[in-house]
């Protein structure tokens, strides 16, 4: 099944005539947003609206003594000043857990803090106004007595006996712990002729978004019922949720999600904020906006990573890896996450490490703390920038130990690409990967040996270069293995519906959503090919609970899989009810006819027999001409959902080329080349586009990106001054390559690429970075790689 | 993130401007560029019940050569500076500068006045001014009042200027024939504010510093004019004199310690750029290789 083609233009099993499958056609909303057409929920005015501003915490940890309300209650504009207290008389708290993450354990959290706080940036009141300006100026006026409490903020201590227990109901920090263990671990380290050890430590990061989480709650209590406004990648999850915590029927209940300013995982979970927005709707009985501005958006958004993770491989002299061993540690913060949990990414840490090697000589060890930090959770590419740092650090590591080029040793231990099916030593069921097929198109895309031979020549002119190589699996397609089969009640099945309309134009509802991806534009790909319509003839409308099919929606790299296939299945229905009627229309047969350029063609020459507009038109308008007995559908819907395999694996590698500067610790990204395998591709553009995006992301976090905390757990750099995110200055071009392995579990045969980027975009740099810290006889196994970092190491200061 | 309430007023000439800082002092803040204060209101950081926008007096803006002198009126934009062809010629390394302080949309609306009056020990203009020798003209109730760079900057965000001063322009002496410069800073990412930063003026004979200026940012709490300098100065360079002076440098440094860097690593990081600079100017690559400080 795999092919080397760069980029593939068409499909055999969608190889009809003007598909638009595998081309990179324009995304149909650009248009739109390009012209200021787009409705972002920051947009949104409705009648009545007032402005929710959310006091938060100065303090890590503390007891709140008393809140005092009523001069902040006179200011001008002011609607209500509303404690946690009373808001838990319209929402109820909730517990972040999931029942498959056994022994996973949080403690209730509610959507304003009650009687305690447990990070600084969690909220003590909402002051209600009639604008955002009045209701800062009256937050100021609140004023709250807080007894400090000990704030636990290093996760290496948390569970130590003298630390204090966050939630005495718990017992003691700990959130969450797995152990794996597989094959014979200690003997094959016993059998290594080499063993290496090393920690790896990774910077507490985020996802910045251009739009901030935002949303509008419009309780109407002449319907009972209650319109969310919201930038989510997850609709009906949202509903689900609001409807349980608010005493609410999931029919009372309806989430809008019109155009969303950037997500990243960021806006797939419930925040606190955001279920007190439509409470206070509720107890106000009027629409309430919040929009997160952007200093507390660093201090509620999620946060990612944050890990500590011994590692060790065993190796022998002809490259062999014999085994690997993890002992990962991460900080959370005070609760599990709503309702995804704060579990996952340690435990797909567990999952992935090793991944793409053969050896099944697995063991490791995953424990989740509590600290008094901001909540962390699932952010691009989940667990996966840990895991790969991590193995492929180790590899690096173990070459470097036997003389071996870091080609060759990957050559000499990933899974051959005709062992599939096959099972990862964690027990992740792999269909089909392409780990040496990507891995030859890498070394001939970046020229490998010439590069190597430019780095020696360099070297003796004290120009410090280096090359890092990273092979990664990624997780995507989820099924139900993700959340539901925990409790979880976020559906990891998509429908799409579609309907031919009376000028013969067609729309398409799908419960996938948009937030930049291109869900629209690979929806329309898909639909206009298979019914042979062109694809300005198609409307995608998204992200309505009342107006599309039931489904998961946009995360963990499942819109295309997913949403893409139950798209393909509706059109293929709709298109046989077309020639269904159009051969009654026409005296043949369906078989004898095809739909090519909006039009009823005859398949044996392609002679135009009917435009879809004019069998529309008698459809609706003159049934009466059809024969008796003739009922036309000319609308289908169609849902699906991966069976087979939990997770539809993608893999693929990424290598870093940069120079490093001895003297000033200063790293220049020289060039970036990424090749990956998502099976079909139905966007090239997009495709590629993804994958840069998410390495900017991963590229981010190597050099950039991190949350600095003190020791009293305060955030100390919560503004985009201080909070350095990647800008496209120091960005190298990034090259980006495909192997095509079509996953047999649909016909689309699309799986996901959201995360390849960030995946592997870290690990690429570290290995890159020691590569080029060989002549210096010192090693970094830490995220962000600063300047202040790589100086330290060098002994330079 | 909202600003919290103040009054705004537009002065109309600079007398005017005088004359409502006259009457509100400390309650009133000049609205320049608007590239610092803007930002500092909205995080409610400063919260000033008057904003005087100057942003009208044209008077306030330009460049103009007269004699030996370049003036720089105060609301003369970062990008009006990239762009003048006066400043090319005759303070070219104010234009290197320029192109290190933020990114286009700040340059567009940043001014010169602005950035000196804000005086961040850790931004371009304020050490340009140092080592281009400048002369900051402020006018006030008493009239115009002439301070030299070296007398202007005395701490984080602070000047000498008094509350009822506003800063109107500076005067650069036309860079000398036979002038040579020098300006890099190190920055994670490029637009950021300098880590430390070299801004640095030299003039060369025979292989020889003729006359060096060095000045230096994010080294201490104000823009620092380097007397190592002198070090440097009428004798042949070797890594000796070099390094003796790197040692000077030293001494005279007394930088803070932030995100980005300790004070460490801002002493090193002081002296890689010391020799770099050295090394450049005198076209010697032979400084350079023992440049690992």
């Amino acid at each position: 099944m795999t092919s080397e083609l760069a980029n593939p233009q068409t499909l055999s099993a969608l190889d009809r005539p003007n598909s638009y499958i595998g081309k990179a056609v324009p995304r149909p909303n650009l248009d739109r947003l390009m012209q200021g057409r787009g409705l972002y929920v920051s947009d949104i005015e409705l009648p009545r609206m007032a402005y929710a501003v959310f006091l938060r915490s100065p303090h890590a940890h503390a007891r709140i003594v008393g809140i005092e309300t009523s001069a902040a209650k006179q200011m001008p504009g002011v609607i209500a000043v509303v404690s946690g207290r009373e808001l838990s008389t319209v929402v109820t708290p909730w517990v972040g857990v999931l029942s498959h993450l056994k022994g996973l354990k949080s403690a209730p959290q509610s959507a304003i803090a009650v009687d305690r706080v447990c990070w600084q940036g969690e909220a003590v009141a909402a002051v209600v106004a009639a604008s955002r300006a009045q209701a800062e100026d009256a937050a100021e006026h609140v004023s709250v007595k807080y007894e400090e409490l000990h704030a636990v903020t290093d996760m290496r201590t948390a569970l130590d006996p003298a630390t204090p227990v966050i939630h005495a109901s718990l017992g003691d920090n700990l959130a969450f712990e797995r152990i794996h263990d597989a094959g014979a671990v200690d003997q094959a380290f016993a059998e290594s002729d080499e063993v290496f050890e090393a920690e790896f430590v990774f910077g507490r990061h985020t996802g910045v978004t251009l739009e901030p989480r935002a949303v509008v709650a419009d309780w109407s209590a002449a319907e009972a019922k209650l319109t969310i406004y919201q930038g989510t990648q997850a609709p009906h999850m949202v509903q689900n949720i609001a409807a349980l915590h608010l005493g609410l029927k999931e029919s009372q209940v309806r989430v809008v999600c019109k155009d969303v300013g950037g997500s990243f995982g960021i806006k797939v979970h419930i925040y606190a904020d955001e279920m007190a927005t439509y409470a206070l709707s509720k107890l106000l009985r009027r629409p309430v906006k919040f929009v997160a501005d952007r200093v507390e958006s660093f201090n509620t958004d999620i946060h990612a990573r944050d890990h500590r993770c011994r590692g060790k491989i065993g190796v022998k002299r002809d490259g062999t890896i014999m085994a690997f061993e993890i002992d990962d540690l991460t900080g959370i913060g005070p609760y599990s996450m709503y309702p995804r949990t704060s579990a996952i990414e340690a435990n797909q840490v567990v999952n992935l490490v090793g991944g793409p090697y053969v050896t099944g000589n697995y063991r490791a060890r995953a424990r989740v703390v509590f600290q008094n930090k901001n909540v962390m959770c699932q952010y691009r590419a989940v667990g996966h920038p840990i895991a790969c740092s991590v193995t492929e650090g180790l590899v690096d590591l173990a070459a470097m130990k036997i003389a071996m080029d870091p080609v060759e040793i990957r050559r000499r231990n990933l899974i051959a690409d005709d062992a599939y099916p096959c099972a990862s030593p964690s027990g992740l069921r792999f269909e089909q990967l392409s780990h040496h097929a990507a891995l030859a198109k890498l070394v001939q895309m970046m020229d490998y040996d010439a590069l190597r031979a430019e780095q020696a020549a360099l070297r003796v002119k004290n120009i410090h270069r280096g090359i890092g190589i990273a092979s990664f699996i990624e997780v995507t397609n989820p099924s139900a293995a993700f959340y539901g089969v925990g409790g979880a009640k976020i559906s990891s099945q998509d429908g799409v519906a579609v309907r031919l309309d009376a000028q013969g134009s067609v729309i398409c509802q799908t419960s996938i959503t948009e937030q930049g991806q291109g869900s629209e534009s690979l929806t329309a790909q898909i639909v206009g090919s298979v019914l042979g319509v062109s694809m300005d003839r198609v409307r995608v409308i998204l992200g309505d609970t009342d107006n599309t099919p039931y489904g998961g929606g946009t995360w963990a790299s499942r819109g295309a899989g997913i949403g893409g296939e139950a798209a393909l299945q509706a059109a293929k229905v709709l298109r046989k009810n077309i020639l269904d009627v159009a051969a009654v229309v026409l005296q043949s047969t369906p078989s004898e006819l095809d739909i090519v350029n909006n039009a009823v063609v005859n398949v044996v020459d392609g002679a135009p027999r009917i435009d879809l507009s004019e069998l529309a038109r008698i459809v609706y308008f003159r049934p009466d001409t059809l024969p008796p007995g003739i009922q036309p559908e000319l609308m289908a819907t169609r849902h699906f959902v991966p069976r087979n395999y939990p997770f539809a694996f993608t893999n693929g590698v990424q290598a870093s080329w940069l120079e490093l500067d001895p003297d000033t610790g200063f790293v220049k990204l020289l060039k970036h080349w990424v090749v990956e395998d998502c099976g079909t591709i139905i966007n090239p553009q997009l495709v590629d586009e993804q994958i840069r995006g998410g390495v900017v992301q991963g590229l981010g976090a190597a050099l950039f990106e991190k949350c600095v905390y003190d020791e009293r757990g305060q955030l100390t750099n919560a503004n985009m001054a201080d909070y350095l995110v990647p800008m496209s200055g120091e960005m190298p071009d990034i090259d980006v390559g495909h192997v095509v392995s079509p996953t047999l579990e649909s016909e689309l045969g699309a799986k996901g690429a959201g995360e390849a980027g960030t995946a592997g975009a870290a690990a690429a740099v570290t290995n890159a970075v020691n590569d080029a810290l060989r002549p210096f006889g010192t090693i970094i196994t830490e995220i962000p790689l600063t300047p202040q970092v790589i100086l330290t190491a060098l002994g330079r200061i | 993130m909202k600003a919290a309430a103040f009054a705004y007023v537009r002065a109309t000439s600079v007398e005017n401007a005088l004359e409502l800082l006259s009457v509100h002092g400390e309650a009133a803040k000049l609205l320049s560029g608007g590239q610092s204060l803007v930002p500092a209101m909205n995080l409610r950081l400063v919260a000033p019940e008057l904003i005087v926008d100057i942003g009208e007096l044209t008077e306030l803006r330009g460049v103009a050569v007269k004699g030996e002198v370049l003036t720089i009126g105060a609301l003369t934009r970062h990008a009006d500076l990239l762009k003048s062809r006066e400043i090319a010629a005759h303070a070219p390394l104010l234009k290197d500068a320029v192109a290190h302080v933020a990114h286009p949309a700040i340059r567009n609306r940043g001014t010169i006045g602005g950035s000196l009056a804000h005086a961040d020990p850790a931004s371009e203009l304020p050490a340009c001014m140092l080592t281009l020798g400048a002369t900051i003209i402020a006018r006030g109730p008493g009239g115009e009042r002439r301070i030299a760079a070296n007398e202007f900057f005395v701490g984080i965000y602070e000047t000498t200027l008094t509350p009822q001063e506003l800063l109107v322009a500076v005067e650069l002496p036309v860079n000398p024939k036979n002038s040579t410069h020098f300006f890099h800073e190190f920055a994670r990412r490029h637009g950021d504010y300098a880590i430390v930063g070299l801004a640095a003026q030299a003039s060369i004979k025979d292989g020889r510093f003729a006359d060096l200026r060095l000045g230096f940012f994010a080294v201490g709490d104000r823009p620092l004019l380097a007397k190592s300098a002198s070090k440097l100065v009428d004798v042949a360079i070797t890594p000796a004199v070099l390094s003796e002076a790197a040692s000077a440098l030293d001494d005279e440094l007394d930088p803070l310690e932030d995100q980005q860097a300790t004070a460490a690593m801002r002493r090193h990081l002081a002296k890689v750029l010391l020799t770099r600079c050295v090394s450049l100017l005198l076209a010697r690559s032979d400084l350079r290789a023992g440049a690992s400080a």
